[in-house]
């Protein structure tokens, strides 16, 4: 059947080849379960955002959340009159754009001095490390950070004291003051050589021929690195950092959960966390609704933004 | 690569190097740390100072850990969901993914969109709950089965790999007079090993760790994950303190498990599979995470 022939039929006659057309039964029956499952899954809990606006009882269910009481902008106004929120927010933030100062370049960098390494198999092996951390969970992962942060037994403490750097062992976990530092860095740790990939491919993508011409005009590695690799991966880099500028305030739940103490919950209480306590464990849902929703909308603004400056500086964007 | 000889470029090499094996070290060392500590006795280790090697041997952390059913039970239930889940989630993600990869599909544009729509777009967690909870699903097993069934983001990388199998492929057994489904199961699934296998490790990697569905959607003990096991000793001293005591009143002698050790060994535990695992099948993963990004 050709394209002009198709257009030809009324919509009737396409409706009817259809029901004969036994590929095409078979096609959309594999594809409407999903479809289904999309329904159910994400339109389903997007109509229930509805309960921030209004006066929810757990126990209603989801037929509740027709029936309860619309009580307009009042579970807003209660966020933003709580101190805990804009504490929180400010968490939210700070640790993002710190990971976005340190771990961005410095997985940039990562990619690029790996990529110099001359030893095939050496540069497979650190490739192999690396990645691991990435496949641990978080509830292991912290685990060990709080194990070698531990200012009785960890080795943080005994290194640093055998240094002469601090003559006392440091609480690192039990001090709010060292917490986004110590997030940052971890997280660092785990993601470094995951992170990666991604440059390592488009590294891999440029042309060997540019190197060989730019070494026998007299470039140093340095300005070979410099004015052909870095150029070569611009595109990649911008797409990665719009990316990562949207999900400034998905901070990821693992992390801190995991890190997060009585003592240093002032610096460690994120907008994840602080959604999961307030709506689970307070059961003040509407509440909890509301700071996720208003959450929601400003992802949604930033990565517009992102994406919006990345187009203008450098004409490449995501959409 | 330019070979270059130069005293500045070995400099730079052996910098670079040094580089990357500190890089090495700090990455590893946490495990090491952990697998040490683990089989040292409690009460020695709290004096400090097991960082390179086992001071003073002992297997009880890990009698101790393995004498618990909880922990047993937990890891019955993070092995099923993770077999269970991930098989499902595989056959019933590429099932869609064939038939969205099939040029003649109609209404193709209002799928893609639907599916856009549910990689960007969430009610945030409490409506999820609310509807999980109406459903049926709050503490039940099929809670980490059915919410995870499907990924539209598995959709795109099934797809990229479907759409580079050649078309005369499928023309010809339609020809043969072989249906849709018959195409899909005897003909794609076999053809697509290498993203299959890709998908189904990332799939089961995040049933393995998971423990956030186990904590929000569950209750009690009973369908505990391995990975809520742990963060709970790692979390409550007291959890960990109650099976350490239970451990030296009836094995090993005093002080042989303390809290840490324990902690230790139950880290130990649930990472090694994937720590044994991972080296052999890390390619699967690499291919996976670009055949995403060459489309996405």
């Amino acid at each position: 059947m050709t394209g002009t022939e198709q257009a030809q039929q009324t919509k009737q006659g396409r409706m009817g080849r259809l029901l004969r057309d036994k590929d095409q039964l078979s096609l959309q029956s594999m594809i409407i379960p999903g479809i289904l499952f999309v329904f159910v899954f994400t339109f389903i809990p997007l109509y229930g955002v509805l309960i921030a606006f209004k006066e929810y009882n757990i126990v209603t269910g989801i037929k509740g959340i027709f029936e309860a009481e619309w009580v307009g902008l009042a579970n807003f106004k209660e966020f933003v009159n709580d101190i805990n929120f804009w504490n929180m927010l400010k968490n939210t933030l700070g640790i993002n754009l710190l990971s976005l100062l340190i771990t961005f370049p410095f997985t940039i960098l990562f990619a690029i001095l790996l990529n110099e390494v001359t030893s095939a198999k050496f540069k497979k092996l650190t490739q192999t490390v690396t990645y691991l951390p990435h496949f641990i969970s978080w509830s292991i992962f912290g685990g060990l950070v709080i194990s070698i942060l531990s200012p009785s037994t960890g080795v943080v403490n005994y290194l640093l004291q055998k240094l002469g750097i601090i003559d006392q062992a440091i609480h690192f976990l039990g001090n709010p003051d060292y917490f986004w530092l110590l997030a940052v860095l971890t997280n660092l740790i785990k993601e470094l050589g995951w992170g990666a990939i991604l440059y390592l491919a488009a590294i891999a993508g440029i042309d060997q021929e540019m190197y060989e011409a730019a070494y026998m005009d007299g470039a140093t590695r340095f300005q070979r690195i410099w004015h052909i690799t870095l150029p070569s991966i611009t595109g990649t880099i911008v797409i990665l950092l719009v990316f990562q500028i949207s999900n400034i305030l998905n901070s990821g739940f693992d992390q801190f959960f995991v890190l997060q103490n009585p003592l240093n919950i002032d610096a460690s209480e994120v907008i994840d966390t602080y959604v999961y306590k307030v709506g689970l464990q307070e059961f003040r849902m509407e509440y909890a609704t509301a700071v996720g929703l208003m959450k929601t909308v400003i992802a949604l603004f930033l990565l517009y933004l992102a994406n919006f400056i990345a187009k203008k500086i450098t004409g490449k964007g995501i959409f | 690569m330019v070979k270059d000889n130069s005293l500045s470029d070995r400099i730079f090499n052996i910098c670079n190097i040094t580089f990357m094996l500190i890089l090495i070290v700090l990455t590893l060392y946490p495990f090491w740390y952990s697998i040490i500590g683990s089989f040292n006795t409690g009460t020695d280790y709290a004096r400090g100072g097991v960082y390179l090697w086992t001071r003073d041997f002992t297997l009880s952390n890990y009698k101790a850990l393995f004498s618990d059913n909880a922990l047993i039970k937990a890891f019955g239930v993070t092995i099923s969901r993770t077999i269970i889940g991930t098989v499902t989630h595989v056959l019933f993600t590429s099932m869609f993914a064939y038939a969205f990869s099939r040029p003649n599909l109609k209404l193709k544009n209002a799928y893609a969109t639907i599916g856009l729509m549910s990689m960007y777009l969430s009610g945030g967690l409490i409506p999820y709950f609310i509807l999980l909870n109406s459903l049926g699903l709050y503490n039940s097993f099929l809670v980490y089965i059915i919410p995870a069934l499907f990924s539209f983001w598995n959709v795109i990388l099934f797809r990229s790999y479907f759409a580079e199998l050649p078309d005369a492929l499928i023309e010809s057994a339609k020809i043969d007079g072989a249906g849709e489904y018959r195409i899909f199961f005897t003909m794609i699934l076999p053809l697509s090993k290498p993203v299959m296998a890709a998908i189904a490790l990332f799939t089961a990697v995040g049933h393995w760790n998971a423990y956030y569905d186990s904590m929000v959607y569950t209750l009690g003990s009973e369908l505990q994950t391995v990975q809520l096991y742990i963060l709970k000793l790692i979390q409550s001293t007291e959890a960990a303190l109650l099976l350490a005591n239970m451990s030296t009143s009836t094995a090993a002698g005093q002080g042989a498990v303390t809290t840490t050790t324990l902690q230790l060994a139950a880290m130990v535990a649930a990472s090694l599979p994937i720590i044994v695992i991972y080296p052999f099948v890390q390619k699967f993963f690499i291919k996976g995470m670009l055949i995403g990004s060459v489309k996405g």
